[in-house]
């Protein structure tokens, strides 16, 4: 394992696409201390900042409070990153496979246009949680994204594919133009969710405020939902199935756009 | 002073065909002889006049929109890094000002054609053109949907039209003219659109699509412009337009035209589903009138950004893709709109359009009037010319990518039946030669004694495609540019303009006009001379042979 410990708070949010097992991958560590690393518009060195030590692996673990660092994991495809503390904005952007595990909060745009791997944030996360970029079709378009915390706006905003999961609360506009995928949420969100959304799944297991432009559907219990359940529960998630304890609400939309996708809301039997 | 030999040279304007001979090079022209200075060894490779692109938009506010409208695009595209010699920039679907310099010099072109400026800004395009490194340039005026010209033709003032285009021109600092959907984009500002010849347009009674045609086209030849209207006709784009384009050839009959990016004008069927080739019509048509010349607006599969002054379209293309969309309006003169596309080959209108275009360049027998182009980006970047000149080259190979395509599209188009494989000599007219000539630009897309020293040399190579993405050498102005895919030497390019001579009396109409209908000042209206830059007035020399 490659242990790096960050030594002090940068002063502008620092860019470090570099700290990927795909990029470590055959250096030793006095070659991965000599990566470049840009702090605004200067280019350093991943040692400027890190403590580096252990054994070169695919294997990467990250101390400190690295809320201001940026681009961790972007794009990688194998391996292991554990953050421990916070991180910041773009982590795992574009990442195609392997797992980063984060014991604090993450920032925005986490696993932005990722097409596959997990993503698993103990914490809170910040916006656009799996989402496109500006300007882009499409955002996650594969794997899956479990948020401990809560979540901010524009949760899985155009993500065609893959599952997002959040426990806590999310904010406002989830789903916005969601184009397919699953976006399960444990504890509702607040407004507008699934505006525009084209196709997908949200799942909520709490009541939420839903858009006039979702209209009641069936009452039902998904096939489908069982994968699903199956899927998320090494991770420790559990979705409600039994018929006998609630059924699903099936509202379909966003008719404003219109789309033919779908939120389902639990509904306990009383 | 430099001297290139060994080399097979191609120069198809004096009828060299592969013959290995040397070209000297002094101050920036070919000369017949040099004495000292370098020598490039050019054994086994080929030489080409550099390439002219007579049809792409790689300047000016609507591809400005473009770039602001397509983030998504920009963070893919190819980066230029700073280098002592170069700018940093930004390649994909619109390159970034320099980077679109340092592409087309890296790919053997020297000289590059704007296609569709407007005069309310040509000053941000000139700005532009002068941070577009290494090419010539030159600018077509947006004239076809101009209020001032069709105020004028609905009172039958053709005289004053032709003086106030002439002023146009020169106020503009532009080589030609443009017409792009000749009254659509007019009537598009009253929500319509003015898809045949013979169609009304809103606010006029007498003025139709066929009238500013005829018109300006006469208008062109009187001027004695080099370049004769470049025309983007009507209902560009739709299933059946081909009797629209057939009708608008017609009308110009007597007269010279450029038709642009024919590809998009050249459908069958009547609608989406039906949508066919309707290339050996057009191309039987065009064979036979000798005063139109064409660019091929090839497709190919890919990312594209549509950009055009053709509102109406644009919106209509919105409406098919519900993709984002952008469109502007340019006061009195013309209209603009930004659609980004994808073409699929898997999709039917796609897949006929791809074929289309090479169709086009392949039965269009004389490679002297018909250019490779992509209306670049609209088609296809145009940094991806080396795969059609690939396609163009090898007939199996096309016949490889028919087979790939929906098998609903084979009987709508007529590629695979096409044995025609171009040679180098042809590949160097639709490149240089033929659109030089096009242009009336007599020292571009030749290597006789007396033309600029553009050249690009390429290492002989069967794949065409390797072969034309990478030249070994490209010179332009006699100073080696490129060498071995690394750009060498960054030297600004010229501008070419025309200044058609026309009545002074004509802004005595013209300023209250303006004042009364325009948004900015009589005074700030014409583009000063020292904001274009290296500026070159090309002679109005043209006279039309009875």
């Amino acid at each position: 394992m490659i242990k790096l410990t960050l030594k002090d708070q940068p002063t502008v949010p620092l860019e470090a696409e570099m700290l990927t097992p795909d990029q470590f991958s055959g250096l030793n560590l006095d070659a991965i201390r000599a990566l470049p690393v840009f702090l605004g518009k200067r280019q350093l060195r991943v040692d400027d900042f890190f403590t580096v030590d252990g054994e070169p692996s695919d294997e990467l673990e990250i101390h400190g409070d690295l809320a201001k660092v940026k681009y961790i994991g972007r794009a990688m495809t194998r391996g292991r990153i554990k953050v421990c503390g916070n991180v910041g904005m773009h982590l795992g952007a574009a990442m195609k496979g392997g797992s980063i595990e984060v014991t604090g909060n993450a920032s925005d745009w986490i696993g932005g246009e990722m097409t596959g791997g997990l993503i698993h944030v103990h914490g809170n996360a910040g916006g656009q949680v799996g989402a496109a970029y500006r300007g882009s079709l499409s955002g996650m378009n594969n794997g899956t994204i479990l948020i401990g915390g809560t979540a901010g706006l524009e949760v899985g905003m155009r993500m065609k594919r893959g599952i997002i999961a959040v426990k806590g609360q999310v904010r406002d506009f989830c789903g916005l133009q969601m184009k397919g995928g699953t976006i399960l949420l444990m504890n509702g969100a607040e407004i507008r969710t699934g505006a525009w959304m084209i196709r997908g799944t949200i799942i909520s297991l709490k009541p939420i405020k839903l858009l006039p432009t979702f209209p009641f559907a069936c009452t039902y219990s998904p096939t489908f939902l069982r994968l699903i359940a199956k899927h998320v529960a090494p991770l420790g998630l559990s979705l409600p199935m039994d018929e006998q304890t609630g059924t699903y609400h099936r509202y379909s939309g966003d008719s404003s756009v219109p789309g033919k996708g779908e939120i389902l809301v639990w509904q306990p039997r009383v | 002073m430099l001297r290139i030999t060994g080399g097979k040279v191609y120069d198809p304007a004096n009828g060299i065909n592969g013959e290995v001979r040397d070209i000297c090079i002094a101050d920036g022209k070919v000369v017949a002889n040099v004495e000292g200075g370098r020598t490039i060894d050019a054994n086994g490779m080929i030489v080409f006049p550099g390439g002219v692109d007579i049809h792409t938009h790689v300047a000016g506010a609507a591809l400005n929109f473009a770039r602001a409208l397509t983030p998504e695009n920009q963070r893919v595209a190819a980066k230029f890094l700073h280098t002592k010699e170069t700018r940093m920039g930004i390649g994909g679907q619109t390159p970034t000002t320099f980077a679109t310099g340092y592409l087309y010099a890296g790919m053997g072109y020297t000289t590059v054609v704007e296609a569709a400026v407007p005069v309310l800004s040509a000053k941000h395009t000139h700005e532009e053109l002068r941070d577009t490194p290494i090419v010539d340039k030159a600018c077509c005026l947006l004239m076809g949907n101009n209020e001032l010209v069709m105020d004028l033709l609905e009172v039958g003032e053709y005289e004053k039209a032709k003086h106030i285009v002439a002023w146009l021109i020169s106020a503009a600092k532009t080589y030609g003219i443009k017409a792009v959907n000749p009254g659509g984009v007019a009537a598009w500002k009253f929500g319509k659109d003015a898809k045949q010849i013979h169609s009304p347009i809103d606010g006029y009674n007498k003025v139709n699509p066929g009238m500013i045609i005829a018109n300006l086209a006469k208008i062109c030849d009187e001027l004695g412009l080099p370049h004769p209207m470049h025309l983007h006709c009507n209902n560009l784009g739709v299933p059946g337009n081909v009797s629209t384009t057939l009708e608008t050839m017609k009308l110009l009959e007597g007269n010279r035209a450029h038709m642009a990016h024919l590809q998009f004008h050249a459908y069958g069927g009547d609608d989406w589903h039906t949508m066919r080739s309707e290339s050996v019509q057009l191309a039987e048509y065009f064979n036979t009138h000798p005063n139109l010349t064409c660019d091929a607006g090839a497709v190919l599969f890919g990312n594209a950004v549509t950009i055009t002054a053709d509102g109406p379209w644009q919106h209509l293309l919105y409406q098919l893709t519900g993709r984002k969309w952008g469109n502007l309006d340019v006061e009195n003169e013309t209209g603009c709109g930004i659609v980004p596309y994808t073409y699929k080959g898997s999709n039917l209108v796609n897949a006929v359009q791809w074929a289309v275009g090479l169709e086009l360049l392949l039965l269009i027998n004389d490679p002297w009037r018909i250019f490779l182009t992509t209306d670049h980006p609209n088609g296809a970047c145009f940094w991806r010319y080396p795969e059609i000149i690939h396609l163009l080259m090898h007939a199996d190979i096309r016949r490889e990518r028919v087979r790939a395509l929906p098998e609903a599209a084979l009987s709508r188009i007529y590629l695979a039946d096409l044995d025609r494989e171009y040679t180098l000599y042809e590949i160097a007219i639709i490149t240089s030669a033929g659109p030089a000539r096009a242009l009336g630009m007599k020292q571009k897309g030749h290597l006789g004694v007396g033309a600029d020293a553009d050249i690009a040399i390429y290492n002989q190579n069967p794949d065409g495609e390797l072969m034309f993405r990478y030249p070994r050498y490209v010179l332009k102005g006699g100073e080696v540019a490129v060498e071995e895919g690394e750009i060498r030497s960054v030297k600004d390019g010229h501008e070419f303009v025309c200044q058609p001579s026309y009545d002074a009396g004509i802004e005595d109409y013209l300023k209250p006009v303006f004042q009364q209908q325009y948004t900015m000042s009589f005074e700030n209206y014409p583009v000063d001379a020292e904001r274009v830059h290296g500026m070159q007035i090309a002679e109005c020399s043209y006279q039309k042979t009875t």
